[in-house]
């Protein structure tokens, strides 16, 4: 990536032609190591998995005693619960159409919300407000959803933008505190994401927020026209990802405020040096994750005429940090990574259905995957930056190697 | 090279001598050789013969593990299991948008009954009830202007053994102040606040005290807005028993257990819900009763009727009447003619004669 950097610095400025990436840093020799590195930690993770079934099945148990007499018994045991389980969770999220949209439309938000993160990771910042911006965003999208009246189409658009809007908003007060004040940004993102829930929690008490007749903390419905259509099955949210996913790349490796990120990315002090607005590209860089975390938050109500509820966002604000780190902080990466995620989690729940495998144990993969593809490269990530002390690589060339 | 072979020789001998110290196959295999397959003690205790049933729940992203409705409701699912025969299959919910999908997944594994956890299950319940005609669905917490046939709700009257709860906590108070907070503010929980005050009351008119009710005041009140947080119950509780409450009653499942860990450490005395404290919490010594919610007992009353073919889509509605919600055994501390008053309460409450709420 040193070319990257080697770029004279005017070419940041503005009016200026975007920057070509150096052709060679994407080249297949870079990042195929990359990819036998993740399918390397998928495999080892989901043998670890295994020997966690199989020890947490209670027929594999009941053969252990005699394990060393009847080494059989205790293969076969193992191997029927094994088998079961993984074959449970494949045919659960890729066995047939209907699971494969739903794997589908359950990696969408993982997609968008990691997206905001790893996009914020481009450029130095360590985003784990995710989870707040859904929140903000479905918010937003959930409340022109079902309160206004607009016909289909229009009523999507206002709903998406609302709900956009909104975690653009939530994300860009994280980036300008750290911009004008240097708060730092994993604190003010956590912090942000408490008051989003008791925002959350407060509009939810509120009779607005509330269906007719009822005081439970759950909205109505949203309309059905605001709601994003389906083509066979599948709603329309998920292409919406992918094309996130695109203008994420595009950004990042195609214009100058992507090139400007990644250069903040790398090394703030120099970036200011080379006479870019390093405040701006950070207010800029959260402004654009929240903005893909609330989109995240939208794909939650207006994907199947869902109503808003405390608990809504679950986990995905979070596992979006995992899914971010799995894809190396990159847009192509991410959309695998968060399809990967997304595969576990409706496996997940197959397993539970019809293997009876404890539900923790697909969190249990995913954390595994995680740690065999984050661990070492987190090592090598550090002990690389102080090797050449000016850490003059990108983040994301630190997280991949 | 060397290491290897003797590695190997190690594992080897390891193998040979641990087999032989680890003979002990269940029981009766004798020889037909390698015939795995031993017959081992099938089921410990006296399981009812199993039937060709599937009943089945999804819980709501609390768990089943919650220490709370979740968790009594998956109560009478097992004991469905083990008194019925059913087999079972459960998925708990992770994310509120994901309890459509999970319902049609144990669907599809061909389940005869689906038992939903919770009001934010109330559309996804519906929808897949009319979408399964076949399979019979029952709902904890939630109640439908019309449900299909093939639906059931399960609600229960917390508000007849909370009215005899306050009561109670009027009677047994020496401060002449005491307190009750919820987990969040929404009916099912409030339902057992409102009744703890209108006993509080009932008690003042009857015997012309002045006991006040801190953290509900028919409206609104003291809410920790979380059930998993033990500590923030704590801080409530602490605050309660600063402004001279001596008896607690929080009603916000595993958050709850803080309001009775203050209440242990200021010495004073708390009331726990849903399930009978002294069975479930390790606060016994400090509660004077529970108030009690069948979850498990409707669950499974829900799958036995679906089993025996008699489900109906009429709401359960539990009651002191049926057995449905009810006051665990009262502590030895209380005056007994408390207790005869607590009972005469109840009829009185049966009988219609008394507004709980």
């Amino acid at each position: 990536m040193t070319e990257t950097i080697a770029h004279p610095p005017e070419s940041a400025g503005p009016g200026n032609k975007p920057v070509p990436p150096a052709e060679s840093s994407r080249g297949p020799v870079t990042w195929l190591p990359t990819l036998v590195e993740t399918l390397a930690a998928i495999v080892i993770a989901l043998v670890l998995g295994a020997l966690l079934v199989a020890l947490s099945d209670p027929d594999t148990v009941e053969t252990l005693p005699y394990l060393f007499s009847y080494p059989a018994d205790f293969f076969s045991a193992a191997f029927d619960a094994v088998w079961s389980s993984y074959s449970a969770l494949v045919q659960g999220s890729v066995g047939s159409w209907n699971r494969i949209s739903t794997t589908l439309e359950r990696s969408a938000p993982l997609i968008c919300a990691g997206l905001g993160v790893s996009l914020a990771f481009r450029a130095g910042l360590f985003n784990i407000g995710a989870q707040g911006q859904m929140a903000v965003g479905f918010l937003v999208a959930g409340f022109i959803g079902f309160t206004y009246d607009l016909p289909p189409g229009l009523h999507t658009l206002v709903a998406l933008a609302g709900g956009i809007l909104g975690g653009a908003l939530w994300g860009g007060i994280a980036g300008f505190l750290k911009a004008r004040t240097g708060a730092h940004e994993v604190i003010t993102t956590i912090m942000l994401n408490y008051l989003a829930v008791s925002i959350l929690l407060y509009a939810l008490g509120k009779e607005a927020f509330q269906r007719e007749g009822s005081d439970n903390r759950q909205s109505p419905p949203v309309a059905d026209s605001a709601t994003f259509g389906s083509v066979a099955d599948t709603h329309l949210g998920v292409l919406l990802a992918f094309a996130a996913a695109v203008g994420v790349w595009w950004l990042l490796e195609r214009s100058t405020i992507g090139f400007e990120m990644r250069a903040v990315g790398a090394n703030p002090e120099a970036s200011r040096t080379a006479g870019m607005n390093v405040a701006k590209v950070f207010t800029l860089a959260m402004v654009v994750a929240g903005a893909l975390a609330g989109l995240a938050g939208t794909m939650q109500v207006l994907g199947d005429q869902a109503s808003i509820s405390p608990t809504l966002a679950g986990t995905i604000g979070f596992d979006a940090i995992t899914v971010a780190l799995l894809g190396r902080a990159t847009p192509l990466g991410t959309v695998l990574a968060g399809l990967l995620f997304g595969a576990l989690s409706v496996g997940g729940v197959a397993m539970q259905a019809s293997a009876g495998t404890p539900k923790e144990l697909a969190a249990v993969l995913q954390a595994l995957i995680v740690l065999f593809v984050a661990a070492p490269a987190l090592v090598r990530g550090l002990t690389r930056q102080r090797a050449t002390g000016g850490g003059s690589t990108v983040m994301a060339k630190g997280w991949g190697g | 090279m060397k290491k290897t072979a003797r590695i190997a020789a190690v594992a080897a001998i390891a193998a040979l001598s641990l087999s032989a110290c680890g003979e002990r196959p269940s029981d009766e295999p004798a020889d037909t050789g390698s015939a795995s397959e031993s017959p081992s003690e099938s089921e410990s205790s006296p399981a009812a013969e199993e039937i060709d049933f599937k009943a089945c729940m999804v819980s709501d992203s609390g768990g089943f593990d919650d220490k709370s409705f979740n968790q009594t409701s998956h109560d009478g699912l097992e004991a469905a299991a083990q008194n019925l025969g059913v087999q079972t299959g459960e998925v708990e919910s992770q994310s509120d948008s994901e309890y459509g999908d999970n319902i049609s997944a144990l669907v599809d594994e061909g389940c005869n009954s689906v038992t939903t956890v919770g009001f934010l299950l109330g559309d996804a319940t519906l929808e897949a009830a009319k979408a399964n005609p076949d399979v019979d669905f029952s709902i904890v917490d939630f109640a439908y202007d019309k449900a299909p046939k093939n639906l059931k709700g399960l609600v229960f009257n917390t508000g007849e053994p909370s009215f005899q709860a306050g009561y109670l906590a009027a009677a047994a108070s020496e401060t002449g102040t005491v307190g009750t907070f919820g987990g969040l503010n929404i009916p099912t929980v409030t339902a057992f606040m409102e009744g703890f005050r209108l006993g509080v009351e009932h008690y003042n008119e009857q015997e012309g005290g002045d006991v006040k009710v801190l953290g509900w005041d028919g409206k609104d009140g003291s809410f920790t807005d979380d059930f998993e947080d033990k500590t923030k119950g704590q801080q409530v509780a602490e605050q309660m028993i600063g402004q001279g409450a001596d008896i607690i009653f929080p009603v916000a499942g595993p958050a709850g257990l803080g309001g009775l860990q203050a209440a242990k450490d200021n010495n004073v005395k708390g009331i726990w819900v849903d399930t009978d404290g002294c069975v479930s919490t390790e606060y016994c010594d400090v509660l004077l009763t529970s108030v009690m919610k069948g979850m498990d007992v409707a669950v499974e009353e829900a799958i036995t009727s679906s089993v025996n073919e008699e489900f109906n889509s009429e709401l359960f509605v539990g009651t002191l009447e049926n057995g449905g919600v009810g006051l665990a055994e009262v502590s030895d501390d209380v005056d007994p003619a408390v207790v005869e008053k607590l009972d005469e309460l109840e009829q009185q409450i049966i009988a219609g004669e008394l507004k709980v709420g």
